[in-house]
């Protein structure tokens, strides 16, 4: 799925060499549906059929099914040849995946309440270049609520780090 | 008479203090969601899915319904005010919604919208009152065999109206393959878990549609970078009822609209395609059809009619076959089999209070969702001017909490941010999404009836034409599976019967 880096000069990979690439993924995960259920037994059992029977034919179905979409966008009349997404457009798009996995692996460290208190905070400096209090305001605030709603109210835990350690939750 | 005395029962269930505050929590939550770019009916409901856990079901699926409601109405507050379809539902509402309001006339246009929205859905939900009880009934009948045909029927009539049925496969054999992992419930033995304990529950489905439809839709906003330049609405009882004076007149296109809506409903051809069709319909068929897409009210009234209409009447085929005919019916009921209840026609027989509490919590909702938006339209449209650099972390977190709480596994909210990078992809590619939520909700219950089939039949096809009753749906579904290749010989069939009769006369 990471097909999409072409560089910064913006041209690089069409529409339809996407497509051709996302199919053979496609079809990769087909094979290994097959194989992986192959074998586990995808027979005939004496009280009926196996475990991997259902899911083995699924996989069949989807590898016939990407290489017919394979074929679409490689000898296809009608094929895309535009670029599948510019490096204008990529770039924002990675501004917020990057951090959100930054964010993501944080979470296990500081808890999901500072770690988010962060990510807004960050994320509204860098894209909107807020006033400093309306950052506090916002990115504390949402974290207050949320932790009131899901710690007090309905009583569902979340990670929680050494700050909310120190505040005895 | 049944069923009126059983719907008066469900009035008693849902007019209690705690439901009708859960209604409208639920209705306010809708639209906000409805309204944000990112979050709509499938995800809004199942980032609040974890919510409910603790909550009686009855109250839990009135809350969530009305989510759905609540998003299905302030899809065309975006539509009008802003040219910015909230919802895929709502971008028919856009060809003639966006032109009132630069005539100044967008409280005009909210008002005839919200009202075909609701006419819509208050013919679906008399359609669900005094049909899905028949049809439940019907289907006590079904064997295993039957239901795989009905199943199959779904499966297929997705795959023969989308736009492109191999990517309509692909996407749906996708949510069939990770509805498989884990520990298959047969046999118990681990499916496709590749030695990880940890995949051993399987992929939750409210993880997968957290990623692909909230974080998904997020990085593909991103893109454009959304600046929002909307018009201001003034909804005022003067307007509302100058409005109201002139509905009357468009009758013919309300009727219209809603029953093509309810019919895209109960055959899973969803919101989408329903308002489109209610539009294009309309626009055939209206006095002042070559003067739509300039900001005529029956071009507003027509799609919204229809979308309501089907959004509501796929709760039909949810609560009498436990078949979902929308994604967001499909996180609905997902959220059934949370709560322990067995989806089925066997609900109306073993759970009436909750089936009938929600069908009457359908005629009340409704109403409170149109006087709710009525009143508080400019509120609403407030929030589209919050800047996204807020709105969008917002999400992102809650969209992580809605992934962790599924389980309390760390785990989920990676799965989340794959399935989110997935979802992009995918969208950007034009792969549908309602297929593969759809499959990975049913995967297991289709896999079973099937497998229980073959047990009976000894592996031989022949079962599923083996009486009447199973052989017309299995034909049926055929008949949608190949709808394309049936449709493209029949043009061209007709095509060269003409080129004949062309050449010799």
């Amino acid at each position: 799925m990471e097909q999409k880096q072409d560089g910064p000069s913006g041209g690089g990979l069409s529409h339809s060499t996407a497509e051709a690439i996302a199919s053979v993924c496609i079809f990769a995960i087909g094979v290994v549906m097959i194989v992986s259920n192959y074998r586990i037994g995808a027979g005939w059992a004496s009280d009926g059929p196996q475990s991997g029977y259902f899911p083995l034919r699924i996989g069949v179905i989807l590898c016939l099914a990407s290489l017919a979409v394979l074929f679409r966008s490689v000898f296809g009349k009608q094929r895309d040849r535009g670029i599948f997404v510019t490096w204008q457009k990529l770039r924002p798009v990675l501004l917020v995946l990057l951090p959100t996995a930054v964010f993501v692996l944080a979470i296990k460290f500081i808890g999901i309440y500072v770690a988010s208190t962060l990510f807004i905070a960050a994320f509204m400096r860098v894209m909107d270049k807020s006033i400093w209090w309306k950052i506090l305001l916002v990115s504390i605030g949402v974290n207050v609520l949320l932790f009131w709603m899901f710690e007090i109210q309905f009583k569902v835990p979340l990670p929680k780090g050494p700050l909310e350690a120190l505040l005895g939750y | 008479m049944n069923e009126l005395d059983a719907l008066f029962h469900g009035f008693a269930i849902a007019l209690t203090w705690y439901n009708i505050g859960m209604m409208v929590i639920g209705i306010v939550l809708g639209i906000i969601i409805g309204v944000l770019p990112g979050l709509g009916g499938p995800n809004g409901v199942a980032i609040l899915l974890p919510l409910t856990f603790t909550m009686p079901p009855t109250s839990a699926i009135i809350m969530l319904s009305c989510i759905y409601w609540g998003s299905l109405f302030a899809g065309a507050i975006t539509s009008v005010l802003f040219n910015i379809p909230g919802e895929t539902h709502s971008v028919a509402t856009t060809f003639d919604g966006y032109p009132l309001a630069q005539q100044g006339r967008a409280g005009e246009a909210l008002t005839a919208s919200f009202t075909g929205s609701f006419f819509g859905a208050l013919v679906a939900v008399l359609l669900i009152t005094f049909l899905a009880p028949l049809v439940a009934k019907f289907a006590l009948k079904f064997g295993p065999p039957e239901f795989f045909a009905v199943f199959l029927l779904t499966f297929c009539s997705f795959v023969g109206t989308g736009k492109d049925p191999f990517k309509s496969i692909i996407s749906m054999m996708l949510g069939f393959g990770l509805a498989a992992i884990g520990m298959d419930i047969v046999s118990g033995e681990l499916r496709m878990t590749f030695g990880w304990s940890e995949l051993l529950r399987g992929i939750d489905f409210l993880v997968v549609v957290i990623g692909l439809f909230g974080l998904g839709e997020i990085l593909f906003s991103m893109e454009d970078g959304l600046a929002f330049e909307g018009k201001s609405a003034k909804i005022n009882t003067k307007v509302v009822l100058e409005t109201w004076k002139k509905l009357p007149k468009y009758w013919l296109t309300l009727i219209r609209s809603a029953a093509i809506g309810c019919w895209m409903g109960i055959t899973p051809g969803g919101a989408t395609a329903a308002s489109f069709m209610g539009y294009g319909i309309a626009k055939r068929f209206s006095p002042d059809g070559d003067k739509f897409g300039t900001g005529q009210l029956e071009g507003v009234i027509a799609p919204e009619t229809a979308a309501h209409a089907s959004g509501t009447a796929a709760l039909l085929p949810m609560l009498a076959l436990g078949i979902p005919g929308s994604a967001t019916a499909a996180v609905l009921l997902g959220g059934l089999m949370i709560w322990g209840l067995q989806p089925g026609p066997l609900l109306f027989v073993e759970q009436k209070e909750f089936v009938w509490g929600l069908i009457a919590s359908m005629y009340l909702s409704n109403i409170a969702g149109l006087i709710i938006v009525l009143s508080t339209v400019p509120l609403f449209a407030a929030i589209l001017r919050i800047p996204f650099a807020i709105i969008a972390p917002v999400i992102i977190v809650v969209c992580a909490i809605g992934a962790y709480t599924v389980h309390g596994a760390m785990l989920d909210i990676w799965f989340m941010l794959l399935f989110g990078i997935a979802g992009y992809v995918l969208k950007k590619l034009d792969y549908p999404l309602a297929p593969l939520v759809l499959s990975l909700v049913l995967g297991d219950r289709a896999e079973v009836a099937f497998r229980q089939t073959m047990m009976g039949s000894k592996g031989g096809l022949g079962v599923f034409w083996s009486n009447w009753l199973v052989g017309t749906i299995t034909t049926l579904a055929l008949v949608m599976l190949f709808w394309p290749v049936l449709a493209f010989a029949w043009r061209k069939l007709r095509r060269s019967q003409n080129g004949a009769a062309g050449s010799t006369t």
